[in-house]
């Protein structure tokens, strides 16, 4: 049977009511010995008999023809071929749920996958792949720079409210300055891998991948089969970040290769094939206007922004997304730009938009603050608008002000001073403060729950677990509900024969699969009810024992088989209604090297709004993981395009550089009471990305609390600061 | 990889062989193999030789070539005769590399230049006569001083700069016999016309030790700036070892790192400042003495004044200047 529920009403707070205690425990992901022991499989970890090993082959041109010359490389050892068939351009964008471009023997950008080199070793595939002839037909129209000459494709449906132009005219004090970002790469520790293999129509193949209710279809569209003769399996991914929402390259090289051979075909991507195929976060331009009254209060927002993209992506970085909504002001413009280059697609990467809108909004909002002559908090508080500002619909929860002002309290934001007015030998100390915001999400949902007379349970669902916590609040919520130990439930994910789930990413995880999860177990609930006699709404479950209506049975007596469920959420009326969106606040407190520029940043705190937080050990990790990448895209992360060819020049992680230990100084979350009745029948909202939204802000406007500097060219990299200083 | 023989040397004969590589920790080695940029048809592995010992030479410290980075870094004798060594050493990689990385092979390594590692692009030092995209392409990293039109790469070690400040001399057993004890300047090579061409090295030599002059009196530093706290190359480092006498400056010896293709000192820089009275405007003169030659890139421009920058700095620390 299956419990559906449509979000089209506020949901009663069943889980502040049921008493198993599973919930808001701090449960440690109870696949984490598997993980830090070395046994739980990742894709490239499994070995199939007979399982032969691919390289993949990059385009070493810019934009043309190809054509390889197998014969080149057929008498080297291992040779067992080289596959061009169907290979896509990159990875799919998010829930694309089709195949990416797939170009044929046209190149697009310099490292593009253009074949497979398949062998009996790993070591003689790649021997090939370097040694197989290519033979080129360049084209002269390649462009790669995102300068005035390039193609941009514009937003015509950019919202422009009022006019801004007579509001920056007429304002008291205003802001408007251009930033700038350096294209991301998710770098994820686990690069994409596959091992594909045929049984006769069937195509299982081990990836690592977010999303398989969509990579199943992007693999299938790509190969042309049915959808049906896919199955995906992917239950451990490490690290995705938006770089393993859609299928990669090699799942398409592995399943042709394999199919060719008549025997399973193992493809990793070498780490500068994720830097070049897999989709990477654009470059981004930003304009940014404020202006404001006399006591700080917006008149006028503007956010434009330029990007880059390989043409039909159909995916932009949504840079203004949380700019719409996080502050009034009733004059707003806004504009979007990408301009369409040879160079690796655009896609998303951790908290697409707000990673890089937020910081050039929360940065401009620092220095109109300083401007109007008042405290930053206050200027963000004064400005939280009661409603949308633009299209009027009211606020399921709001968690801003409590965020700045309960953080501003904890972080002892009362002890900042004025810029350059603190320094301790070498270095300049300075505190910083953003706000956060990330729209909240729901998705269709289904999950299987079943619960034994033994008072164990199982949740199966295609959903994954990318590091997330995942399993750990699945089965937690499953307990919860069923009134079992969390550790007597199994769960089940990442195999696309399951139920179909969310998949992993914006933010969407927890409220999503973990509401089917929750309807198939309220479904359980009524056959209990029913068993004992009691109303739904009298029962009682707790450590494997009913009660209501008098009555008190254990599990095993009430049942006489396990019984399962399916749990079925769609998105409804909630969604169109109000509008959904965590929030938060950031701060920061840098020391910035006097002589050298060098920023370290000292302590974060990160104050969240996300409605019911269902475990504060997984999302306090999910935060600081968060803040860490706060730190990366503040100060040390950023793609270098070879100005000529386009490609990526730091193409691994000894020069992309993310931030080591020693980079992350002492990170401090809290979580702000909430429970979001719109959101979902949890009252929970998304976390992953809200915890990067402004976290770089956070950490720049301190730079400019510290020494006096202003960062509007990120990252903030020792060059970027030492030339402005004393 | 290209497929390749692999022996163990069992003493210094077999090691001497002309037509092998020969690697020890193989923390680089390794790497530019599978990149296919260095395709050696034989490896030598030299690690079980005798050549593991820190030990008091007659002048000083002999530093076996297999010493690995982090026992060299925590030796008793460098830590409190030769500090500028082991801070040297323990800025530089990780600690896992650290561990597997050795004193010779650390020498050897070759530069991180992203041109270099992509055998896409073009590279005079990888396939000379090739070109240099790096001069106008993104060259951040790369090198002000030392350059040639054909190479802008940087050495990328740390341990080397800190060794060039202490006079270190290099010792080569030659694959035709003989024991040559090099100073760093005569071991390594400017790009000149054939930036391939990096040390004096030849087919079958080996390095079997680094001899360490007696401790230097004075204060010594090594001060790097990078991108991020650690795992991370120098953008400049300055190694330094300076002493004064009664106000005066009576000793200075200073080696650079992340300017140029080896570690760089420049002795008229140290004239300078010998025989003077430590002053912001004297480190200045310093400064204007080493970067006189100096030619920036583009994207490396900022290492010019951050290196004067920096080594402002360490001469205020080491002589006591008020900043």
């Amino acid at each position: 049977m299956t419990e559906h529920l449509k979000m089209d009403q506020v949901q009663p707070r069943l889980l502040d009511e049921t008493e198993q205690g599973a919930l808001h425990a701090p449960m440690p992901r109870p696949e984490g010995p598997l993980k830090v022991t070395g046994t739980a499989t990742y894709a490239a970890e499994w070995k199939l008999d007979g399982m032969a090993e691919g390289f993949m082959v990059r385009a070493g041109i810019t934009k043309g023809r190809f054509k390889v010359d197998a014969s080149s490389v057929e008498d080297m050892p291992g040779f067992l071929g080289v596959y061009t068939d169907r290979m896509v351009r990159n990875s799919a964008q998010g829930t694309a749920g089709t195949n990416p471009v797939q170009p044929g023997d046209q190149v697009q950008y310099l490292g593009q996958p253009i074949a497979v080199a398949v062998a009996d070793t790993f070591e003689q595939a790649r021997d090939i792949a370097l040694a197989l002839k290519v033979e080129y037909t360049p084209d002269d129209d390649a462009h790669v720079v995102m300068d005035d000459s390039a193609t941009y494709e514009d937003d015509d449906d950019a919202l422009d409210q009022g006019d801004l132009d007579a509001a920056m005219a007429d304002a008291a004090f205003s802001v408007d300055g251009m930033w700038t970002t350096k294209p991301h790469n998710s770098a994820a520790m686990e690069p994409h891998a596959t091992l594909a293999q045929w049984d006769g129509d069937k195509l299982t193949v081990r990836s690592s991948l977010q999303m398989l209710n969509y990579n199943k279809h992007e693999i299938a569209d790509s190969l042309g089969i049915d959808v049906k003769n896919v199955r995906v399996l992917s239950p451990y991914v490490g690290g995705g970040f938006g770089s393993k929402l859609g299928m990669s390259p090699e799942c398409v090289a592995a399943a042709v290769a394999a199919k060719a051979l008549g025997r399973p075909v193992r493809v990793v991507l070498h780490r500068n094939h994720v830097f070049e195929t897999i989709v990477l976060r654009t470059e981004t331009r930003q304009r940014v206007r404020l202006s404001c009254d006399a006591e700080g209060k917006l008149t006028g927002i503007g956010h434009e922004n330029w990007q880059a993209n390989l043409p039909d992506e159909g995916m932009a970085e949504p840079v203004d997304l949380a700019t719409h909504l996080l502050y009034g002001g009733e004059n707003r413009r806004y504009g979007q730009h990408v301009a369409m280059l040879n160079r690796p697609a655009s896609g998303s990467v951790r908290a697409p938009g707000e990673a890089v809108g937020m910081l050039a909004l929360e940065n401009a909002m620092d220095e109109l603050a300083e401007k109007v002559g008042i405290d930053p908090i206050e200027l963000r508080v004064k400005n939280i608008p009661d409603r949308h500002p633009e299209n009027g619909t009211p606020f399921s929860s709001h968690g801003l002000k409590a965020c700045l002002e309960d953080g501003a309290e904890r972080f002892g934001w009362s002890q900042r001073q004025a810029p350059k007015a603190r320094r301790e030998g070498e270095w300049y100390i300075g505190m910083g403060v953003a706000s956060a915001a990330r729209l909240n999400l729901l998705m269709e949902s289904r999950a299987r729950v079943t619960l034994n007379p033994d008072g164990t349970a199982l949740v199966q669902t295609d959903m994954t677990d990318i590091g997330t916590g995942t399993y750990a609040i699945l089965g937690q919520i499953a307990a919860e509900m069923l009134g079992i130990p969390a550790e007597k439930v199994t769960v089940e994910l990442g195999d696309s024969d399951l139920p179909e789930g969310p998949g992993s990413g914006g933010s969407w995880g927890a409220a999503s699969a973990g509401s089917a999860v929750f309807l198939g177990a309220k479904g359980i609930r009524k056959k209990l009810a029913e068993r004992l006699g009691c109303g739904a709404d009298e029962l009682r479950l707790q450590d494997g024992v009913a009660t209501g209506g008098n009555n008190r049975r254990p599990l095993a007596e009430l049942m006489d088989g396990p019984i399962s469920e399916e749990g079925h959420l769609e998105p409804g009326q909630t969604d169109d209604d109000f509008t959904q969106s965590g929030f938060g606040a950031h701060f920061a407190e840098v020391a910035v090297n006097a002589v050298t520029g060098e920023v370290r940043v000292r302590r974060m705190l990160a104050a969240m709004a996300a409605g019911r937080i269902l475990n504060p050990k997984t999302a306090q990790s999910q935060v600081w993981g968060g803040q860490i990448w706060g730190i990366g895209t503040a100060l040390t992360e950023g793609i270098e395009h070879d100005p000529r060819t386009g490609h990526v020049v730091n193409n691994d992680l000894a020069e992309y550089h993310v931030p080591v230990n020693l980079d992350v100084g002492d990170l401090d979350v809290m979580f702000i009471d909430e429970r979001d009745d719109q959101a979902n029948p949890m009252q929970v909202k998304g976390i992953g990305e809200l915890g990067l939204s402004g976290a770089g802000a956070a950490i720049t406007n301190a730079i400019y609390n510290a020494c006096g500097v202003r960062v509007r060219d990120y990252p903030a990299t020792p060059d970027r600061i030492f030339p402005h200083l004393d | 990889m290209k497929p390749f023989d692999y022996v163990r040397a069992s003493d210094a004969a077999e090691a001497h062989d002309t037509a092998g590589r020969i690697i020890a920790g193989g923390t680089n080695l390794i790497d530019l193999m599978k990149h296919q940029i260095e395709t050696p048809s034989k490896l030598v592995d030299v690690t079980r030789l005798d050549m593991h010992e820190i030990a008091p030479s007659d002048d000083g410290l002999r530093i076996g070539a297999l010493v690995s980075n982090s026992d060299l870094a925590a030796h008793d004798t460098v830590r409190r005769d030769y500090p500028v060594l082991s801070r040297a050493l323990l800025s530089g990689a990780t600690g896992q590399l650290r561990n597997k990385a050795t004193t010779g092979g650390n020498l050897m390594q070759r530069t991180r230049c992203p041109y270099f590692y992509d055998t896409a692009q073009p590279c005079n030092k990888r396939q000379p006569g090739s070109g240099c995209p790096a001069m106008a392409g993104v060259n951040r990293i790369l090198a002000v001083l030392g350059t040639s039109d054909q190479c802008i790469a940087t050495h990328p070690s740390d341990m080397a700069v800190a060794m060039r400040a202490l006079d270190a001399r290099i010792e080569v057993a030659r694959a035709g016999g003989g024991t040559e004890t090099l100073p760093m300047d005569d071991f390594y090579v400017l790009p000149g016309d054939d930036p391939s061409v990096e040390t004096v090295m030849q087919p079958g030599d080996l390095i079997t030790a680094v001899h360490l002059p007696s401790a230097p009196t004075g204060h010594q530093t090594y001060r790097k700036v990078r991108d991020r706290s650690s795992y991370a190359f120098a953008l400049v480092s300055v190694a330094a070892v300076v002493d004064t006498d009664g106000g005066k400056i009576t000793e200075a010896a200073l080696a650079f790192g992340g300017l140029a293709p080896r570690p760089w000192r420049d002795t008229d820089v140290e004239q300078v400042l010998l025989g003077e009275t430590p002053s912001d405007a004297l480190f200045d003169k310093a400064a204007d003495v080493l970067l006189a030659d100096a030619k920036g890139h583009g994207g490396n421009d900022f290492k010019i004044p951050l290196v004067r920058r920096t080594l402002k700095a360490v001469l205020a620390d080491l002589t006591g200047v008020t900043r």
